[in-house]
């Protein structure tokens, strides 16, 4: 039954646009993307603020009408059967939505009442979910004397309540410490295991390569990539990346001198960054050439270069 | 006096400065609220109600006609909320974490500084309603153009005399709800039984008495004598002596509060 | 530890969300903040002491309506029915208002079965519940002072029931048009004057005949007209407040449920 190939999230030509239809000055939000998410996946959309990421995830939710293109989730069209769907899904928005006038337990026992599920039924779930997100303790507690991260907890717990087949995440540890996510990453690392499949859309490249099975980079509504993030290091980038780092004003020199020496090179204030396969053969070439940086730094190179090579550096908004 | 004369010192009007900047955004519904307010409350109870009233033509009134007896209530009583509600809801909100007295206090403004700018904002706001009030009421014939600016100075001293030891306890509150609570197990009992749609001496006796003791009374009732030509002047005194009593005592704990609450 | 037992979900049947569970979550809050509903009982008893009581003693009896009928005894109906109003209108407009914009508890409503409609009704059906509540204790307190005409009196209930169903539909009309909190004077501006000049405190003979054909208009008018009736046992015509108010909550709730998809689910 849980054969991995099957398709649970299957979107073609998937468009939104805002503002009333055949309005011109509609602002298109997601520009006719196409992609698949199997089940037990664990998929990532990446992008910067505005690229279209959050509209792509409210459009699976069922809660946002598409324009156009089909969406199929569940084998169901979001369109008609938007209920039937949401039944089967469990949704962590981007900002915490929690029931401020609630305690912590009955966020998850009225949200499980949304879904039609008895009392009896919840009241076991919820304490089980307390417990999977680390809350017990918190269980009778107002939403207000909760931390940052346990909101973030609360609002996944409350996703699970209806035992979902398919969790979306947006920007699930965007605001949290670095304690905080590291709990939330193990958690949903848990859920992948119990054959939950993800959809989260992150702007934290580390987020991606820890998470993520398989991700697609959104830039200004449309896909620019797709592949697992091995695939896109190796396909985007060189293995290496050299970074030079100058005393202030010598910067302009000395990335004359070492045009050439790499395959890509990028330019930042005050460093040098050198795409290359082999960081130690360009270090040395690069002193070859008589230039002294202040420090120099080889590293592989990861997500983020993929990332900003293909969305570029400038910001967005 | 100390107090008054830091009162006007620079500080305190850069925080008056900020709640006239924000009142640019709402000034023209609070305008039209100030003078629809007193035309529908003398029209509705004063012509309307009056109508009942003065068939019936009781010796409580002294041969005053209702419009003409609940004229000064409806204005101090309406002055008096208004102090209430403009000291208490926004001083919560300004003394939250994220509220715009904690912007204030990181720069060189001291809580007392804050709390005096804000009090000279309710002030001028309540001599704007005064003003519009007593204006509105001049097209109902019933208050004299000569008495019309000590109506407007006794209601701009009820406000400040409300308006203080509301601020004194709405920056030590954190939710909403307390001050829905107060406003209307405390604010509407004063507002409805401090002379201000019938006058308390048909009441029986202990309720005078405690009728007396409450201020909206001395308000109304200082608004009222000066209004309708009774005033005494031992009754004037003791209204006087008991609103100013008011504003210091409020402005004393207030500046307590302010301090404890913004320098945590 | 496992957070997710396969097929387990399989045993129990999903339902769609239905707009009952509204009420249960808005049951649930009440059970902390019960003393609200308190308050909304104790104003309206307030308004019934000053005007039907102190006012009442320079007022008399009230002229025109037949049998010699106590201001007190004129007044508690129209307290009542404004009260079925306010409690109504404050569910359906500025509690409603706060949930669809700073604390957001739709937006994460609507990500579970539950449709628009649902929610929309959900909390029309609370505003009910409360205003039975209200008219209910109400009720009680002035039988005991002997203002109301019981058993026939009874009949108040079901008429505060309509009424907070009208204004329930009204207000979440209403509230698809506010821009900001600011426009909460503006609702003010038209409820003031309808509570003042709606016959509460005087009978209608007192106004020339074309402000007596305005208020005429009035939906509070035509509430307290059906609650001063089932009150007083006076009669009158309750069938043209029944049909006024049940046409104006029908329309109001049907127009507000589509504007209302449009806002949640842009």
């Amino acid at each position: 039954m849980t054969d991995s190939s099957t398709v649970l999230i299957d979107a073609r030509g998937l468009k939104k646009v805002y503002g009333r239809p055949g309005d011109k000055a509609g602002f298109t939000a997601v520009d006719g993307i196409d992609f698949q998410v199997r089940r037990g996946e664990a998929f990532g959309v990446l992008g910067a603020n505005g690229a279209g990421k959050s509209s792509t995830m409210r459009m699976i939710a069922c809660v946002s009408p598409v324009t156009a293109g089909s969406l199929r989730i569940l084998g169901y069209d979001s369109g008609t059967d938007g209920a039937r769907i949401r039944a089967r899904l469990g949704v962590v928005p981007q900002d915490d939505t929690i029931d401020t006038e609630l305690t912590v337990r009955e966020n998850l026992l009225i949200y499980g009442r949304y879904f039609g599920l008895p009392w009896k039924v919840l009241r076991e779930r919820s304490s089980r979910l307390l417990e999977f997100t680390r809350l017990s303790e918190k269980a009778d507690d107002a939403v207000a004397t909760l931390s940052g991260g346990m909101r973030r907890r609360l609002t996944i717990a409350r996703a699970l309540i209806n035992e979902p087949e398919i969790v979306l995440l947006d920007e699930p540890t965007t605001g949290l410490d670095p304690q905080a996510r590291h709990l939330l990453w193990e958690r949903l690392f848990q859920l992948k295991q119990d054959g939950v499949t993800l959809l989260l859309t992150t702007h934290y490249m580390d987020e991606a390569e820890q998470l993520c099975d398989r991700l697609v980079v959104m830039d200004a509504g449309k896909i620019v990539a797709e592949g697992t993030p091995a695939e896109l290091i190796a396909r985007y980038t060189l293995r290496e990346v050299l970074e030079l780092r100058f005393a202030p004003g010598e910067r302009q020199t000395m990335t004359d001198k070492c045009r050439g020496l790499a395959e890509r090179m990028e330019e930042l204030p005050d460093r040098l960054l050198l795409s290359t396969d082999n960081g130690e053969e360009t270090l040395s070439a690069v002193h070859r050439q008589g230039v002294q940086p202040l420090t120099a730094l080889v590293r592989r190179s990861s997500l983020e270069d993929v990332f900003l090579t293909l969305t570029g550096r400038s910001l967005l908004d | 006096m100390d107090t008054l004369a830091r009162a006007f010192s620079a500080p305190a009007f850069r925080e008056l400065g900020y709640w006239l900047f924000r009142y640019r955004r709402t000034w023209r519904g609070s305008i039209v609220i100030s003078i629809g307010n007193p035309l529908l409350f003398l029209t509705a109870l004063g012509l309307g109600l009056g109508t009942l009233v003065d068939r019936e033509d009781s010796a409580y009134l002294h041969g005053h006609s209702y419009l003409t007896f609940i004229l000064p209530g409806i204005l101090i009583a309406g002055v008096m909320q208004t102090a209430f509600l403009e000291a208490s809801g926004p001083v919560m909100q300004s003394a939250l974490p994220r509220g715009s007295y904690r912007a204030a206090a990181s720069t060189p403004l001291e809580p007392t500084g804050i709390l005096y700018g804000h009090l000279m904002y309710w002030t001028l706001r309540a001599t704007q309603n005064a003003v519009l009030f007593v204006c509105v009421s001049m097209f109902f014939g019933t208050v004299d153009p000569a008495r019309a600016p000590l109506l407007v100075l006794i209601a701009v001293l009820v406000a400040v005399a409300f308006a203080a030891p509301a601020a004194a306890w709405a920056v030590t509150v954190s939710r909403p709800s307390q001050i829905n609570a107060m406003f209307r197990f405390v604010v509407l009992p004063l507002y409805m039984f401090s002379g201000t749609f019938f006058p308390i001496e048909q009441l029986p006796v202990p309720l005078q008495w405690v009728a007396w003791a409450t201020p909206l009374w001395h308000g109304v009732d200082l608004g009222r004598t000066v209004a309708l030509g009774t005033a005494t002047p031992y009754g004037v005194l003791v209204h006087i002596g008991y609103l100013s009593v008011m504003v210091v005592a409020g402005l004393y704990v207030a500046r307590r509060t302010y301090r404890r609450k913004l320098y945590v | 530890m496992t957070a997710m037992p396969t097929g387990a979900s399989a045993e129990i049947p999903l339902r769609p969300g239905r707009a009952w569970t509204m009420v249960e979550r808005n049951l649930m809050i009440y059970r902390h903040t019960w003393p609200v509903l308190l308050a909304e009982i104790f104003e309206p008893m307030l308004y019934l002491l000053a005007f039907g009581v102190g006012v009442g003693l320079l007022v008399g009896d009230v002229p025109g309506l037949g049998a010699s009928i106590s201001y007190p005894q004129f007044v508690a109906p129209a307290l009542l029915a404004t009260a079925a109003m306010n409690g109504a209108m404050n569910e359906t407009t500025f509690n409603m208002y706060g949930k669809l914009t700073t604390d957001k508890t739709y937006e994460s409503i609507l990500t579970t079965p539950m449709s628009v409609r649902s929610v929309a009704l959900g909390e029309v059906f609370w505003a009910l519940v409360r205003g039975a509540i209200v008219a209910t204790v109400f009720l009680v307190v002035v039988s005991i002072f002997g203002l109301a005409n019981l058993p026939e009196a009874l009949l108040v209930i079901p008429s505060a029931l309509l009424i907070g169903f009208a204004f329930a539909a009204v207000g979440l009309l209403t509230v698809t048009f506010l821009r900001s909190w600011q426009d909460f004077q503006l609702i003010q501006l038209v409820m003031l004057p309808m509570f003042l000049f709606a016959t509460t405190f005087f009978p209608l003979d007192v106004y020339p005949r074309p402000v007596q054909v305005f208020v005429e208009v009035l939906p509070l008018y035509h509430s307290v007209e059906l609650v001063r009736a089932a009150f007083l046992g006076t009669g009158g015509n309750p069938a043209v407040a029944v049909i006024y108010l049940a046409v104006l909550g029908i329309v109001a709730l049907a127009v507000a449920v589509r504007r209302l998809e449009d806002t949640l689910r842009p």
